[in-house]
């Protein structure tokens, strides 16, 4: 079986992934298959990001995973010139946008590598990256880019 | 306050030199201001029955309260630190107000000190747990990301966000404890390097080492006491707690609740008001806060500021000793103590004429949490 190809201007994304739990193995593992989930409460049927063991609208502990599009909106954004940490050096400046998910949750997301200036309310999809041999990361690109 | 008993009175305030403060420890800084806040108040340590602080930003150390209070060789009946970060200065004045009706003290200290300029500062631009691979790191981010929606949804511009800080400099160039003194004009801030569009340099507060303390007593006992006393006439809080961007507004702030609640409890309006006192760790915060407070309209902050009526002398002197942008970066103890100096009439070339009503404004977090006070002299310069 053939390692997913892992590009070097991913290389110290590895010290950011947070500790592997119970609540978010699922969330990462969908990920590493090329997959966004999400939790969705089986009482009330709102979707949350990030994972919990209840629902935080209705307190419902019935909960679900779905896979999503991931598609939504720009809500906020910024463009970070400052070298914060050295995993994004090789991207500054990158922007990193909130973004109103179709679905209903707001995510936090870093878009890299952008060729064109971004504005609020532009339509946007994932882009999940290979960092490590197992793990990967969300971020988000223009739609139809 | 309406509800209470009785009135209350802070009678004595003090700080330290700003900036870099080599040598002097986090526990230092709170003892050197409380030492020089009691002295203002002509009190000693052994007057006070209450020690209340705000946990340092650079660390957040277990038993607080208890360790000052052993650095000025106090047993005392009332301890306590609160954790909503800069709303905090003005939840402990809450917090010693209701210690005092309830017989258990009768003059509490409250203070913060901290130094992570010369110290340790790595909390400052800690990866946010999951949220660390979006590349969100530090506090600048998440404001500059309200300012980009505050900009969209209302035009606000940079050159309003320069106003900001050109306003609280122009005021701590009068002030010679200021960190940060130096005049500089839009085009100077213009070319300030950016920090996360649509912030740049010069839209964030600096790192600084410090510390700043006051005495909360009864009307009763400062009436016994040396220095003209300055009245707690109202307090509001409210948090909007949830983690920014979640939040379904995020051009907003806790102070129009907060603000309410502070200017009910007191019996005024905002017209009432001389100057305010905000806390401004970053340009877009007090140009929410006064739309929030009513001062202006919604989206009128920026204008406001651009228009110079928030300049000593101006319709709303705002952050007459520099604010967290230029005096110093500490959050917000400065600002209670700068109110409190304006409403004695010790404010020496920066002193607002007449000054009668200030309104202090503190928020924490990414304006998660939120408190107001009014103080006034009860009119003495009348
Ligand atoms: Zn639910």
């Amino acid at each position: 079986m053939n390692e997913p190809a892992i590009a070097d201007k991913f290389a110290a994304f590895e010290e950011l992934i947070p500790p592997l739990t119970d609540l978010n193995a699922p969330y990462r593992e969908a990920l590493s298959r090329g997959e966004l989930i999400l939790q969705r409460c089986k009482s009330c049927s709102s979707y949350q990001y990030p994972f919990e063991s209840f629902c935080y609208e209705c307190g419902s502990t019935e909960l679900e995973h779905k896979i999503s599009l991931g598609q939504g909106s720009i809500y906020s954004f910024v463009k970070v010139h400052q070298p914060y940490h050295s995993a994004f050096k090789p991207f500054i400046p990158y922007t990193v946008a909130t973004i109103q998910l179709d679905e209903g949750p707001r995510l936090l997301c870093a878009m890299l590598e952008l060729t064109t200036e971004v504005e609020i309310g532009d339509r946007v999809t994932p882009r999940i990256e290979r960092i490590t041999a197992s793990e990967s990361m969300l971020t988000y690109e223009l739609e139809g880019s | 306050m309406k509800s209470l008993k009785q009135k209350y009175c802070i009678v004595g305030v003090g700080n330290t030199a700003y900036g870099k403060n080599p040598g002097i420890s986090q526990i230092a800084h709170n003892v050197l201001a409380i030492r020089a806040a009691l002295e203002d108040a002509g009190l000693s340590a052994q007057d006070l029955d209450g020690v209340l602080t705000k946990a340092p930003t650079s660390t957040f150390p277990m038993l607080w309260g208890p360790k000052i209070a052993e650095a000025l060789r106090i047993q005392p009946k009332v301890t306590a630190t609160l954790d909503q970060a800069g709303a905090s200065n003005i939840g402990l004045i809450q917090y010693a107000i209701s210690a005092i009706e309830m017989g258990q003290a009768e003059v509490i200290a409250i203070s913060y000190g901290d130094n992570p300029r010369t110290g340790t500062r790595a909390s400052y631009a800690r990866p946010r747990g999951d949220d660390a691979l979006a590349g969100l790191f530090g506090a600048p981010s998440s404001y500059a990301m309200v300012a980009k929606r505050h900009m969209h949804e209302y035009g606000t511009t940079n050159e309003q966000l320069a106003n900001v800080a050109i306003a609280h400099r122009t005021h701590a160039n009068m002030n010679p404890n200021a960190q940060f003194q130096e005049l500089f004009t839009v085009d100077d801030y213009m070319s300030s390097r950016w920090v996360a569009e649509p912030f740049r340099l010069l839209d964030c507060c600096p790192v600084s080492d410090g510390g700043a303390a006051y005495i909360i007593t009864t009307e009763e006992k400062a009436k016994e006491l040396r220095a003209l006393p300055v009245y707690i006439e109202g307090i509001g809080q409210a948090h909007p707690s949830w983690d920014f961007y979640r939040r379904p507004e995020l051009a907003t702030s806790g102070a129009k609740i907060a603000g309410k609640m502070a200017f009910e409890s007191a019996g005024l309006q905002p017209t009432d008001v001389d100057f305010c006192e905000i806390y401004d760790c970053f340009t877009i915060v007090p140009l929410i806060s006064l739309e929030e407070y009513g001062f202006v309209n919604k989206g009128e902050g920026g204008s406001f500021y651009e228009e110079q009526r928030t300049h000593i002398g101006g319709e709303l002197p705002c952050n007459t000793s520099g604010g967290l942008l230029s005096e110093t970066g500490m959050p917000g103890t400065q600002l209670v103590v700068e109110a409190v100096r304006q409403l004695r009439g010790e404010g020496e070339n920066r002193q607002v004429k007449d000054a009668e009503v200030g309104l202090v404004s503190q928020q924490g977090g990414i304006m998660t949490t939120h408190a107001t006070m009014l103080l006034s002299n009860q009119g003495v310069h009348q």
